[in-house]
């Protein structure tokens, strides 16, 4: 291993140091995925970040399309924000304030429906893989954790975030 | 070990005082007495050992090893090969790491006729068993000292229900279930007299007064909720260790007693005296029936029967006031006692059922019992008389066939799949591997040393596994690095696949163990819960989610409803509390991910912390004693905030009109203006 490490050139040295930094930043908050390394071996296989398949719009999860209506549904999103009071608002403001993670306002405009509702029911992979999760983690440092939420719950919650940034 | 008895004898030779040929005799005699102590720490190991035990790292174990925690009152889980402590489920005791025993909610499973007790003395384990399979969904424990009979959820790994025994003192031939888990046992190992007689009798009046209780606790089939079904007021002898039959035997239960003598003093000495003691054979099915019929007596007693709810992540203690008993005197056939040398300890059942297995511990062999010649025995009513009004069954019409000179101190045996029995012998420091057919000894090996029980995975069910054996060792001496006076208890695996047995690794136990069930992890890994679902948690003082948090006073009691994710309490700062108060951290844990416990710990608090598992709530009373601010934190380290995870509360003078107030996030504009004069 060692090695190879001086074989490599500075750059490149470079690249693995920012490497390293970044998993024990993750290793250090904690078991990634809540799986044993046996469990996670088959996961490691899948190329995430940086395969030409991944696409970061839709990020990694079941959810591939998801079906918006133009107006908005408000008993979907009166039942994302129940969802919302009990496994969210601890650390999520509907301003655009930062409390532990980002402020909700606008998010529905930065992100796609796909995105947003497989990273809030695959949260672990995603920070794992997907740039934009990595990208908030360094600013959030704290994991987003995976608070279990069904496919409707997910839904709902989507439909929420939509009124909270001012659909109708 | 003949060579070292050769070389001390060279040794003494050399220097033919009569002094030393005294000695030497003396030496020899000890050797002879402990053929098989062994002298080397190290030398049983062949090379292989270590890769046998290997496990690497990230990979499971095969299989999941309870162990009895003993003196700790405590249940450890390993797992094995690797001898990996997994977990120590609190059961007994309290446990101040986690808040068992302490925490609002955990207070009532320690309760007892006797109020709260913080302690006992844990024993032994059975897992329960679907048609003589371990299947996996619970664990039982018991208590010996202050008698119980506790239910471990195998999903949850947490103490779901402690129930104690009356008519009972010291439980020791418990918590043995019948194949179906329909009964769990509980035989009392100190005779007493009855819960509602009058006790204030003289100890010598032992034979007149004292009686041995047997308690069939029965087990939901659903919920695993335990009841006393019936007790069984047997002769006043200490009943030992007990197992249920299996198949054609699986409606018998099975109990040693030794102090047939009825001794009240010196028992070391006095209860030593016959050849012979007893095991017990109940038909339990007819004594089930007969409580079902209504027969025996309703004895008026006290009890606690303690319920954990998993949805209200709650117990409840129920004191119950009476109880059915049934003196077997009176109800002929239930009862039978077969002579067994000397002092049994062990009564081990085979796979097949049909042989039960005494280990007298002061016996030269190991009886073997045939189930079949037991039940023709009583159809010829081939007895020798009887003891206390109980037919005695004859030696030798219920004898299948003695181990002969197995070794020293015979105490635990369990088997394996291949119709060999395994027994621990305590005097002479081994396990001895014998066939149940032809009762021949086929191996023998040193343990360090002086072995208790010994476990093999499912090695009292009808499916025992052929692999491992382990030995939990009561005496560690020279085993691990020193740690002064006190050592850790060595537990010893064994590789049986072979047809010699393999000393593979030996590993410290917490507190002492005695009996201990392992079954393949895949019986239980995958129903393990991960966390608890919020929308379920129905706690009365839940809070689900932030907006729900508060702080209310009733009187002098204050109900502090918060909750705990990562990484912030809420509320976490909290003024208008006063000398005198009775504050309640109600505490939820709202995360909803595998492996994300909180901790809530309050400077000074008198009790303990909490651990509080994702979706769970509960409960520190604490009272403050002084005007002051006082911080409280998590405890256990949860993401790169964890540190920050923290709180005050402001504590005023009693009667302080300072104005209750709880806040997150918000630094209350008076205060700042305040400083800022």
């Amino acid at each position: 291993m060692h090695a190879i490490i001086k074989s490599q050139k500075i750059t490149s040295m470079k690249r693995i140091f920012a490497a390293i930094i970044i998993m024990s930043t993750l290793y250090a908050c904690g078991n990634q995925n809540g799986k044993p390394a046996a469990a996670s071996a088959t996961e490691e296989k899948k190329e995430g970040n940086g395969n030409p398949s991944y696409d970061p719009n839709r990020g990694e999860g079941k959810f591939k399309t998801v079906e918006v209506s133009g107006k908005l549904d408000a008993a979907m999103a009166d039942n994302g924000f129940k969802v919302f009071s009990v496994k969210c608002s601890s650390c999520h403001k509907t301003t655009d304030e930062k409390l532990v993670g980002p402020g909700w306002k606008g998010v529905t405009v930065r992100n796609t429906a796909p995105w947003i509702m497989n990273f809030i029911t695959n949260t672990d992979e995603m920070i794992n893989k997907d740039p934009k999760a990595q990208a908030l983690l360094e600013i959030c440092l704290v994991r987003m954790p995976n608070q279990n939420l069904s496919d409707d719950d997910a839904r709902n919650l989507y439909e929420f975030m939509r009124k909270n940034d001012g659909v109708k | 070990m003949s060579y070292q008895k050769l070389n001390i004898q060279i040794l003494y030779s050399m220097k033919k005082t009569r002094y030393n040929a005294i000695a030497m005799a003396s030496f020899a005699l000890l050797l002879g007495v402990q053929a098989c102590k062994p002298k080397n720490a190290g030398n049983a190991v062949s090379a292989d050992a270590a890769a046998k035990a290997y496990v690497a790292p990230g990979k499971y174990d095969e299989y999941y090893n309870f162990v009895s925690g003993g003196f700790s009152g405590q249940m450890s889980v390993y797992g094995l090969p690797s001898g990996r402590l997994l977990k120590v489920v609190p059961i007994f005791s309290v446990n101040p790491e986690n808040g068992w025993g302490y925490s609002e909610e955990t207070k009532p499973m320690l309760n007892t006729s006797h109020g709260f007790v913080p302690w006992d003395d844990q024993h032994h384990l059975d897992l329960s068993q679907t048609n003589g399979e371990v299947d996996g969904r619970w664990i039982f424990a018991n208590a010996n000292n202050t008698p119980r009979v506790a239910r471990v959820d195998l999903s949850t790994f947490h103490t779901a229900e402690i129930l104690e025994l009356p008519n009972s003192a010291g439980n020791h031939s418990s918590p043995f279930i019948t194949e179906n888990t329909e009964y769990v046992v509980a035989g009392t190992r100190f005779s007493v007299p009855p819960d509602d007689k009058n006790g204030d009798v003289p100890i010598n009046t032992y034979k007149q007064n004292f009686k041995g209780t047997i308690s069939f606790i029965s087990v939901d089939k659903n919920n695993g909720n335990m009841d006393i079904a019936f007790q069984l007021q047997c002769p006043g002898v200490d009943f030992d260790l007990s197992h249920a039959g299996k198949g054609k035997s699986s409606g018998w239960f099975f109990f040693s007693c030794y102090n047939t003598e009825q001794a009240n003093t010196l028992l070391e000495v006095n209860a030593s005296k016959r050849d012979k003691d007893f095991i017990m054979a109940v038909n339990w099915k007819k004594a089930a029936e007969l409580a079902k019929a209504g027969k025996g007596r309703k004895q008026a007693v006290k009890y606690a029967s303690n319920r954990y709810d998993e949805k209200t992540h709650t117990a409840t203690s129920t004191i119950k006031t009476e109880v059915t008993v049934m003196d077997v005197k009176d109800f002929p056939e239930l009862v039978y006692f077969i002579p067994c040398p000397k002092s049994p300890h062990g009564c081990d059942v085979d796979p097949s059922g049909e042989y039960i297995v005494g280990s007298g511990k002061l016996a030269a062999l190991i009886p073997v019992f045939s189930f079949d010649k037991i039940q023709k025995a009583i159809a010829d009513k081939a007895f020798e008389g009887n003891y206390d009004g109980i037919p005695v069954i004859k030696y030798e019409a219920a004898l299948y066939g003695e181990v002969k000179k197995p070794g020293l101190g015979p105490l635990h045996t369990e088997f394996d799949d291949k119709g060999n029995a395994y027994t621990t012998m305590f005097v002479s420091s081994e396990v001895v591997k014998w066939n149940v057919k032809d009762l021949k000894v086929l191996d023998r090996v040193a343990t360090y040393y002086s072995p208790g029980h010994l476990m093999i995975p499912g090695g009292d069910s009808k499916k025992p596994s052929g692999k491992y054996l382990v030995a939990y060792n009561k005496i560690t001496k020279d085993r691990f690095l020193p740690t002064g006076p006190e050592l850790a208890q060595s537990a010893q695996l064994f590789d049986i696949s072979g047809d010699k047995m393999q000393l593979v690794l030996d590993y410290p136990t917490i507190g002492e163990p005695h009996y201990a069930q392992g079954v393949a992890a895949s019986v239980i890994r995958d129903r393990s819960v991960k966390f608890f679902k919020i929308e379920n948690n129905n706690h009365p003082f839940v809070s689900k989610g932030e907006g729900t948090t508060k702080v209310v006073r009733e009187g002098n009691k204050v109900h502090v409803y918060m909750t705990a994710i990562r990484s912030h309490l809420t509320p976490d700062n909290i003024e208008g509390i006063r000398v005198g108060d009775e504050v309640y951290f109600h505490v939820t844990n709202i995360e909803q991910d595998w492996d994300v416990p909180h901790g809530f710990a309050i400077k000074g608090a008198t009790n303990a912390e909490l651990l509080i598992m994702p979706g769970e709530t509960s409960t520190l009373k604490w009272i403050p004693e002084k005007a002051a601010i006082v911080p409280f934190y998590c405890t256990d380290f949860c993401s790169a905030l964890h540190q920050e995870m923290s709180g005050y509360v402001r504590v005023s003078p009693a009667g302080s009109s300072v104005p209750l107030s709880f806040s997150t996030g918000t630094n209350l504009p008076k205060s700042d203006s305040a400083s800022k004069k």
